[in-house]
């Protein structure tokens, strides 16, 4: 029988007190360290390349490959850099596995770092989640005192230090050399690459950053092997990644799955888009990934599947909307976000996100005319592919997509002078009210 | 009017700062760490934080007006958000919000009279699959509807209990503060290690008996456990949404629907 769900990272969530080092040690926790403690660290990025893992933090770039980019001739420490500031809009997977699991996340740190002999690790958490927080905090504590940090780990001689960092609200923080700015205690502006965080990241030295999940996903590598991960998901998409399904469904949540399932097999794993409703646009992966309609829930979610519709794979943020949503009204919630976590750096995105919120407010309002949408798509233009930094481009994803699939349904705003939908009936207790 | 800074306070900011290879990347925590003792970000704060790390104030201010979660005018001892991108928006947020703006007789951004109360509408908080969700003091009130916002922010104003749906007891404000300062509150064991939705998959996979694949290739010690957790068995049944519409017919209560239900009656 073949498993459609692969709980891996999500296996433990339900475990009694899972956050505890005792409840992660009964089930084979620290173990991966323990063996990786004997291997000589570069075996270890071997083992990461072979496994096929690419960064689950939206780019997918190849983990393994990241770390060997790191000058092992440099002079300088080499850090690790976890990336938990999870703010793009839909994304909610990293912030569970770090409150039910938060010592799987540090047991990946900790061999990461080994990999690539560094002596210091940060983990940069969004700061709007407490009691994520605590956890991440309290594991942290408690590998120290069972000795998995601090100096002479196990009698191996390698020495670690955990800082646990909290951030103070900034989506841009997300970008990797924003959050470098924000770990050196200054605004969250985008740097300039290169140089690339590899060869002079944080303090200028070699630096490794990489997603909450990614890291997370390191000591399953290690302990049961690089075949054993690749043996899961597509030729080029390799593993298992957690997806987060929300919005419409029955039964939204985290579903962990190989790389390459599909949207169909996950909503029918959801019990299907709520009664009565039909899936109208999603996500594949956050707000930044063009939306895509129901002619593609039979695609494979992997990152080619999704590059070959014209999207991205992102962080697996499944967002569904039924035929109750209005897909401008959704899309200049979502531009409005853009606009406002626009750092300010560059024109084209400080100045474009601005343009594009008063274009799209007015369409709304049954403003303007057709060919507003040819200067939407035009504003996009100037946008994307000259900003600084990827939010830029992430803003335009939204509204080119939007028109591409919904372009009637902007002119409908302008034929019935406003929004012709009911937005009552889009809310979670919609349909409760009509049954009682 | 805000007191100075005290010398138990400085000492912590400087704490906080020789955490760091660079005393400068303290400054972040070092500022939740002056909301905690101040109420917000005060010119004493930004000074205390500029001598320990020898930059300027108009530095440390420029950090400061950054980042949204550091607040220029004092906040009520319960900051209220409630989610209003998108997917939240679109599930009942936007009413939400509507609704305790006029409860409250506040904008956003501001506080109640009585200094409870500071209400704010908030981008994303990584819980979508709990909307529509609400935060207060950053920990997570998922799946609200109007009515249990109200309900919720009347308890918060009469001083009763307020426990995060999938968290601890709620402290104030300032006290949320000091832990992001990295300050333990000894609240960490508190709440379950999972929402309902968190482990809707899991709940499936082991229903079905699904795993990962065999470690065959491997020795190490990541495997898949024999033992299906019972925790999980609960936590699927109770998030079934068929299961909630039978509940909310039979008006039973379940731990996810009882807000809902309020609704549908
Ligand atoms: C605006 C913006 C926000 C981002 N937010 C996040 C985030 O919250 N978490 C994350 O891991 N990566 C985020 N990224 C991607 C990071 O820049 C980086 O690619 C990633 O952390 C690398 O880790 P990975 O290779 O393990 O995926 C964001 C990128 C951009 C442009
Ligand atoms: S694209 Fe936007 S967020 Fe990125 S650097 Fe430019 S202004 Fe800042
Ligand atoms: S959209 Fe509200 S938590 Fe994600």
């Amino acid at each position: 029988m073949t498993s459609i769900l692969t709980p891996v990272l999500t296996d433990n969530w339900g475990d009694e007190r899972a956050w505890t080092l005792a409840s992660y040690e009964a089930r084979g926790g620290y173990d991966a360290l323990k063996k990786a403690l004997t291997m000589a660290p570069d075996d270890i990025i071997s083992a990461v390349k072979d496994s096929g893992l690419r960064g689950r933090g939206g780019a997918g770039f190849p983990t393994g490959m990241k770390w060997s980019f790191i000058p092992q001739d440099n002079p300088k420490p080499k850090y690790l850099v976890v990336n938990a500031d999870e703010s793009e809009p839909g994304t909610c997977k990293d912030i569970p596995l770090m409150m039910a699991s938060p010592h799987t996340l540090v047991e990946g740190v900790i061999i990461s770092s080994f990999a690539i002999r560094g002596n210091k690790a940060f983990i940069y958490i969004r700061g709007e989640v407490l009691h994520v927080i605590r956890r991440v905090q309290a594991a942290v504590a408690e590998a120290y005192a069972a000795g998995h940090l601090g100096t002479n780990i196990h009698g191996s001689g390698y020495d670690l230090d955990i800082v646990v960092h909290a951030g103070a609200g900034a989506y841009i923080c997300g970008e990797e050399t924003a959050l470098l700015e924000g770990l050196e205690g200054r605004r969250g502006q985008p740097r300039l690459r290169p140089p690339f965080p590899a060869v002079a990241g944080l303090y200028a030295s070699p630096t490794v950053i990489n997603n909450v999940e990614s890291i997370a996903s390191v000591p399953s590598i290690v302990g049961n092997g690089a075949e054993w991960f690749a043996s899961m998901g597509t030729e080029k998409s390799k593993g298992f990644g957690i997806f987060s399904l929300s919005g419409h469904v029955n039964r939204p949540g985290q579903y962990e799955a190989p790389l390459g399932i599909t949207l169909r097999e996950l909503v029918d794993l959801a019990g299907g888009i709520r009664a009565g409703h039909q899936l109208k646009f999603w996500t594949p992966g956050g707000s930044s990934t063009p939306l895509l309609t129901a002619e593609h829930l039979d695609l494979p979610l992997d990152f080619e599947g999704m590059a070959g519709a014209g999207t991205m794979l992102g962080t697996r943020a499944l967002q569904l909307f039924d035929e109750t949503v209005c897909v401008v009204r959704a899309v200049l919630r979502w531009t409005e976000f853009y606009k406002h976590e626009s750092c300010g750096k560059c024109t084209p995105c400080r100045e474009g996100t601005w343009w594009l919120v008063q274009t799209l407010a007015a369409l709304e309002k049954g403003q303007g005319s057709e060919s507003d949408l040819d200067l939407l798509l035009d504003q996009c233009d100037n946008i994307l592919g000259r900003s600084f930094c990827a939010l830029g481009d992430g803003a335009t994803s939204p509204i080119t997509s939007s028109i591409k699939h919904f372009r009637d349904e902007y002119l409908a705003h302008l034929t019935h002078g406003g929004c012709p939908f009911d937005a009552s009936r889009s809310t979670a207790w919609a349909g409760l009210e009509a049954m009682a | 009017m805000t007191s100075a800074i005290t010398d138990e306070t400085y000492a912590e900011l400087e704490s906080i700062a020789a955490r760091y290879p660079q005393p400068r990347s303290g400054l972040l925590p070092m500022l939740h760490l002056v909301q905690s003792a101040q109420g917000r970000i005060t010119p004493e704060g930004i000074e205390a934080c500029a001598d320990i790390l020898g930059i300027s104030a108009a530095e440390v201010s420029g950090v400061a007006t950054f980042y949204t979660m550091y607040k220029r005018k004092p906040v009520g001892d319960y900051h209220v958000g409630v989610c209003t991108n998108t997917l939240c928006a679109v599930m009942g947020g936007d009413e939400i919000f509507a609704r305790l703006k006029d409860h409250l007789d506040v904008g956003n951004d501001e506080t109640t009279t009585d200094g409870k109360v500071t209400l704010e509408h908030l981008e994303c908080n990584a819980a979508c699959d709990y909307a529509p969700v609400m935060m207060v003091n950053w920990e997570f009130m998922d799946n609200q509807t109007p009515q249990s916002a109200v309900a919720l922010v009347d308890d918060l104003r009469s001083g009763k209990e307020v426990t995060s749906t999938r968290g601890p007891r709620i402290c104030t404000w300032r006290e949320a503060e000091r832990v992001l300062a990295g300050f333990p509150d000894g609240r960490v064991d508190e709440g379950p290690a999972a929402g309902p939705a968190s482990l809707v998959g899991l709940g499936i996979a082991r229903e079905r008996g699904w795993t990962a694949p065999d470690r065959d290739q491997g020795d190490g010690g990541h495997g898949v456990p024999e033992q299906p957790a019972q925790a999980v068995e609960g936590a699927r049944v109770s998030d079934d949404k068929q299961a909630e519409q039978a509940a909310v017919e039979e008006k039973a209560p379940t731990t996810t629907t009882a807000a809902e239900k309020e609704d549908a009656e």
